[in-house]
């Protein structure tokens, strides 16, 4: 009878085992449109309202929680934040006068109608309904999907509501099912967007560091570009002359600001980036659906 | 141990109420740069109550729907909650626990498996994974927060599970210490 119970007991875990494995190598070996990913997105797409309605019901204890974490580490922040608010305040005069003599400019060479609008994009506000728990995949849920025109492959910028210069890019949309869409975070080890920083004295690819997921890099900088940190990296676009080649990401996306430049002047210089969005508290997102001038 | 069809309903009732509260809610709660992570500690909790084969088939079952609700690979979960449950059923059918502090750290262990696991899992899968020191300082968190909600949350599921559980051999024992092997009902 002991030894019935045991090997049954051995064999279920056995079973569970060699099932999981085997689930695991086949959705790792299937491509993205294969059955285990098809059953995964019906799953998604029956589990989403569920998922929204528990965001929406427990939101007031989110905040509460929220705001517990906000109190606690205020206090450090409000020293920092004041020293940048000096700075910025600064650049932002100087930046008037900029804007000013650039309207006179884009009237005088008839570029009125460039694109300075976030509307012409034509974002789609989605709210927060999921989030993965574990640093290793950096992807949330949102609770709109193709039903509302979002599709694989477009841009999501958000707002983490902490104040200052907290919007920005946070990833693309990696799977969109009728009623909600995966959003995978420019966190996410698969994830490079050509950038560049604002005054233009640097280019690159900005992709997650490795050993620090809350850090990105702004990888490929050529030996003679001069980033300085401080300075603020942003999308760069198309920059191919071939429509093939278009960017999925617009141009002068706000990404980060550099922390620190590692091997400054060297061949392999790496600048260090901070997000400008605190990814893990973003509640509304926004899909950037339309492409305006091939994103150039 | 007999499962009976009311304790399956229960267990499954709980699986889908811990992976959507995980996901919709508790992910979303930062406190010192981690967050709670309920599946391990539910898990955990169902191994420790209701053994080793109900532990495993939780942790599989809770492990598969967990993947497919956040769109990760199927399958990597459900292995690393399959041990943490076994783990825990086996630990009540060898030791039988009885101290206040078992469920902190049963909790505290299944949480550290699970994420270690999981870690572990993606480096064999290839995946190119973030290994640093603020990842290991976010894992400690999450497993010091899990340790400190197991309390209540192992108190929590044995109150769901509670009414669909055959006879505690603990409760047996005690009643028969206290009321000389008669249920107080019976000696009534």
């Amino acid at each position: 009878m002991y030894d019935k119970t045991v090997r049954r007991r051995r064999a279920v875990l056995g079973a569970l085992v060699v099932s999981s494995l085997i689930l695991l190598t086949a959705y790792f070996r299937e491509p993205g449109g294969g059955a285990l990913h098809h059953v995964q997105r019906g799953i998604l797409e029956v589990v989403s309202p569920i998922q929204e309605g528990a965001s929406r019901a427990l939101k007031p204890v989110q905040d509460l929680f929220g705001w517990v974490g906000d109190t606690v580490s205020a206090k450090g922040d409000l020293q920092e934040a004041r020293k940048e608010r000096d700075q910025w305040r600064t650049i932002a005069t100087r930046n008037a006068s900029a804007t000013r003599e650039n309207a006179q400019l884009r009237k005088t060479l008839g570029l009125d109608a460039a694109v300075t609008d976030m509307a012409l994009y034509g974002p789609k506000t989605a709210r927060v309904i999921g989030q993965s728990p574990t640093l290793w995949y950096a992807k949330i849920t949102i609770d709109k999907g193709s039903s509302s025109g979002i599709r694989a492959g477009m841009p999501v910028i958000a707002s983490d509501g902490k104040g200052g210069q907290d919007t920005g890019l946070i990833g693309r949309v990696d799977q969109a099912a009728a009623g909600t869409a995966v959003i995978r975070l420019i966190t996410d080890s698969t994830v490079a967007v050509a950038a560049r920083t604002v005054t233009g004295s640097a280019m690159g690819v900005v992709k997650p560091s490795p050993g620090n997921p809350r850090d990105l890099i702004l990888d490929y900088v050529a030996k003679d570009d001069t980033p300085a940190t401080g300075q603020t990296v942003v999308t760069a676009g198309t920059v191919s002359k071939t429509s093939e080649l278009d960017s999925v990401y617009p141009p002068d996306l706000p990404i980060g600001r550099i922390t620190r430049v590692d091997d400054q002047g060297a061949a392999d210089q790496t600048p260090h980036l901070r997000p400008f969005v605190d990814l893990r508290r973003v509640q509304f997102v926004q899909v950037l659906t339309e492409k305006v001038d091939h994103n150039r | 141990m007999v499962v009976s069809p009311q304790l399956i309903v229960r267990l499954v009732l709980l699986g889908l109420a811990v992976v959507i509260l995980q996901v919709a809610a508790v992910s979303q709660v930062v406190l010192f740069g981690a967050t709670a992570d309920l599946t391990p500690l539910a898990v955990a909790a169902v191994g420790l109550m209701c053994g080793s084969i109900t532990g495993a088939l939780f942790g599989f079952f809770v492990g598969l729907f967990f993947d497919a609700a956040l769109v990760q690979t199927l399958g990597l979960t459900s292995l690393v909650c399959v041990i943490a449950g076994y783990g825990a059923g086996r630990l009540r059918e060898l030791r039988d626990p009885q101290a206040t502090v078992v469920p902190m750290i049963v909790g505290a262990v299944a949480t550290a498996i699970t994420t270690f696991g999981y870690g572990l899992m993606n480096f064999m899968l290839g995946i190119d994974a973030p290994v640093s020191f603020l990842l290991l300082r976010v894992i400690l968190a999450t497993i010091v927060f899990n340790a400190i909600i197991a309390v209540p949350v192992f108190a929590l599921i044995r109150r769901c599970l509670g009414p669909a559980l055959p006879d505690d051999p603990r409760r047996r024992r005690r009643r028969a210490y206290t009321t000389g092997g008669l249920s107080p009902l019976s000696r009534a």
